[in-house]
């Protein structure tokens, strides 16, 4: 996992509430044995007609898309499924930190194991977010995990909370694994104390 | 004095490992149940870091999400759900994690077959990777959806780095009216507190109709927690569970069972353990639901006119919705009844069990299906295909015109073929309606088995009380 400790970039801005999943990445895209590929399929309903061409209108088709790192959406974004693939979608395609009022609990857990940061800002800040930027589309916004704030392109600057763990494995671009795998002697003697009740190996 | 807990707080402390702040708390998975799409790169995982299975006897494999439900044989599916799904059968056998593939005969929905075969016990700690995990919930267990890292890190630890969810106790409350059942009671809740309404929350649902709903409709209750943005939805466990449980293959025997009713008789919250959100629901008023958008929380009671966006204030919250209108092709102020409809879906973790099939048939006994329509009926696993075809259910289906399918997901995810083309409405007894959900361009009408029995007959959406 790549380290994130600050990005500065333009923003793609989806101002659609409660886009699922099944948005971010189609179930039909699920076949797969393996996290890369998926990126060309990010919300590729919204992308593609269905011949396949870009639709000229959504906002990824559009100049400058392929640049943007951070990407703004509305409310309660990445409901739905648990599929790890919507992350992994969003992080090929090149998104680092996605900017919304709330995020679906499952989603943000992902997208935090992926180096993806989920910055939560209060509706008014969203809304203003999203009129500055129709304004200015190639605005630059500034996520600094260091700091915990989002730099608006007016030069407001507002705080983000993330938990401190998760914070510092982006900071370090490690995962978690390590941190869980070390309590090895814990898990042994919670095994001990506490057997289980079934084998799944038996019936 | 010792606080008092909740049915949340119970199990969470029982499978606390370790938590040293800032690190969330580590707990201690008892059942971790894997499937075909979202394992794979998770066993890739554990290759790479060269790690094994912590607790194979504590973690079962099926395939569901993309087997084919027509009879095709295996090798017929397309290339890469094949591909799919023999990689879980060879990552099992590498790992030595019992899977019940393609042809066994306890193949099916990872959420009805854990319940059946009575692994889903109460008081346990449930994982899957896949967000309908909090099914298990009914039997008082703390269920929920994982992602593909942490399937991977359940696999090498048998535990999980987890926040504690906040609580919040849904109390339903009086006698649900003749043609109304739980999936009408678990829409109208998303339907009031929205698609969102339990992000952050762990529900736990009780009150009279909760007590007197069958294990069946407990499930079809706590599979659409996460359609209100909950992880985790429970019912505290009572003599319904221990009869349910009692007698399953991996159900404890003899002075085992014994020991473990008396445990768990001990797992309901204390009274007066507080809740941080609490909310009503009156069983009475309820009616048959549907959905009318594209998404769970967009539910109305069939007889309501669909919301007009222009009284939306908020300019995203209105755009939202005007947008699932139009893909909807909804008349706004209008009710849904006399909709006409392509095609009707029975199946799925939310509705795909035997009870579910036998509401549905008790409607269309000696009725046929609507010309226009094909409805398609598949059991949630191998085994309640048995039982149906047993029942002679399965001549019901067929004898009105349905068809009668093999077990798996399904419609309710499309990723097998089962599909409607673009445009083609759906009423469907699964648990999501977002855009593309039964294939490009498909539109989908959430709704109960017995309402989605009714619009078969008639070719359009019905109000199944006017059906007599």
């Amino acid at each position: 996992m790549t380290p994130f400790t600050r990005i500065d970039s333009r923003a793609v801005v989806l101002a659609v509430d409660n886009i699922d999943t099944d948005q971010i990445i189609p179930a039909r895209f699920l076949k797969t044995v393996s996290p890369v590929g998926l990126g060309d399929h990010l919300f590729h309903d919204w992308r593609y007609d269905a011949e396949g061409q870009p639709k000229p209108g959504f906002v990824l088709n559009q100049p400058g898309a392929r640049e943007a790192s951070i990407l703004v959406a509305g409310h309660n974004f990445g409901c739905g499924s648990s599929r790890e693939h919507a992350p992994w979608a969003l992080a090929e395609f090149g998104f680092r930190a996605i900017v919304s009022t709330s995020f679906a609990d499952i989603f943000r857990q992902n997208a935090l194991k992926n180096g993806l940061v989920p910055v939560i800002v209060p509706g008014e800040i969203h809304a203003e977010l999203i009129g500055h930027l129709a304004q200015d589309p190639s605005a630059i916004l500034t996520v600094d995990l260091v700091s915990q704030t989002l730099a608006l392109p007016g030069g407001q600057s507002v705080s983000f909370p993330i938990d401190a763990f998760s914070r510092e494995c982006l900071l370090n671009g490690v995962d978690d694994t390590g941190y869980v795998l070390a309590h090895g002697a814990e898990i042994a003697k919670f095994e001990r104390q506490r057997p289980s009740r079934i084998d799944t190996r038996n019936s | 004095m010792t606080k008092t807990r909740t049915l949340v707080d119970k199990i969470w402390d029982a499978h606390l490992v370790a938590g040293q702040p800032p690190a969330p708390p580590l707990l201690y998975v008892d059942l971790h149940l894997v499937h075909e799409v979202t394992s794979p790169q998770a066993f890739d995982g554990l290759r790479a870091r060269g790690l094994s299975v912590r607790r194979p006897d504590c973690t079962l494999a099926t395939a569901d999400h993309s087997v084919p439900t027509d009879g095709r044989p295996e090798s017929m599916i397309e290339a890469a759900a094949a591909r799919q799904v023999s990689q879980l059968v060879s990552n099992c056998a590498a790992f030595g994690i019992p899977c019940y593939g393609p042809g066994h005969s306890r193949q099916g929905i990872v959420h009805v077959i854990g319940p059946d075969l009575g692994l889903t016990q109460p008081g346990m700690m449930i994982v899957c990777g896949d967000s309908h995990t909090a099914t298990h919930g009914a039997f008082g267990a703390l269920a929920f959806g994982i992602g593909t890292s942490e399937v991977e890190m359940v696999l090498a630890c048998q535990c999980l780095l987890q926040r504690r969810p906040r609580t919040c106790r849904i109390r339903v409350d009086g006698v649900l009216p003749a043609g109304v059942g739980a999936k009408d009671a678990i829409l109208a809740i998303i339907g009031k507190i929205g698609v969102d309404g339990g992000a952050g929350y762990a529900l736990e649902y009780c009150g009279s109709t909760i007590s007197a709903l069958s294990m069946d409709q407990r499930m079809t209750i706590c599979n659409m927690s996460i359609e209100a943005g909950a992880r985790a939805g429970l019912i505290a466990p009572d003599d319904t569970t221990f009869q349910f449980l009692h007698g399953r293959p991996f159900a404890p025997r003899g002075r085992a069972w014994d020991a473990a009713v008396a445990g768990w008789r001990r797992l309901p919250g204390d009274p007066g353990a507080a809740f941080d959100r609490e909310i009503a629901i009156e069983a009475d008023r309820l009616e048959p639901m549907i959905t009318f958008g594209t998404n769970p929380g967009m539910a109305i009671p069939i007889s309501s006119p669909v919301p007009d966006p222009s009284w939306i204030t908020d300019p995203v919250a209105r755009a939202s919705l005007e947008k699932a209108l139009v893909y909807m092709a909804i008349d706004i102020g209008r009710p849904l009844v006399g909709r006409a409809i392509d095609v009707v879906f029975l199946g799925s973790c939310t509705n795909g069990r035997l009870s579910d099939l036998r509401e549905a048939a008790s409607l269309l006994q000696g009725r046929r299906i609507h010309p226009r329509v094909r409805m398609l009926v598949v059991p949630g696993s191998r085994e309640v295909k048995a039982q149906a075809e047993a029942e002679g259910l399965d001549r019901v289906f067929r004898e009105a015109g349905a068809e009668w399918r093999h077990a798996g997901c399904s419609m309710c995810i499309a990723m097998n073929g089962d599909e409607l083309r673009p445009g083609e409405s759906c009423v469907s007894t699964s648990n999501r309606n977002f855009e593309g959900r039964q294939g490009p361009g498909s539109r989908t009408f959430l709704a109960s088995p017995l309402t989605a029995a009714a619009a078969a007959i008639t070719g359009e959406i019905t109000d199944v009380r006017r059906l007599a």
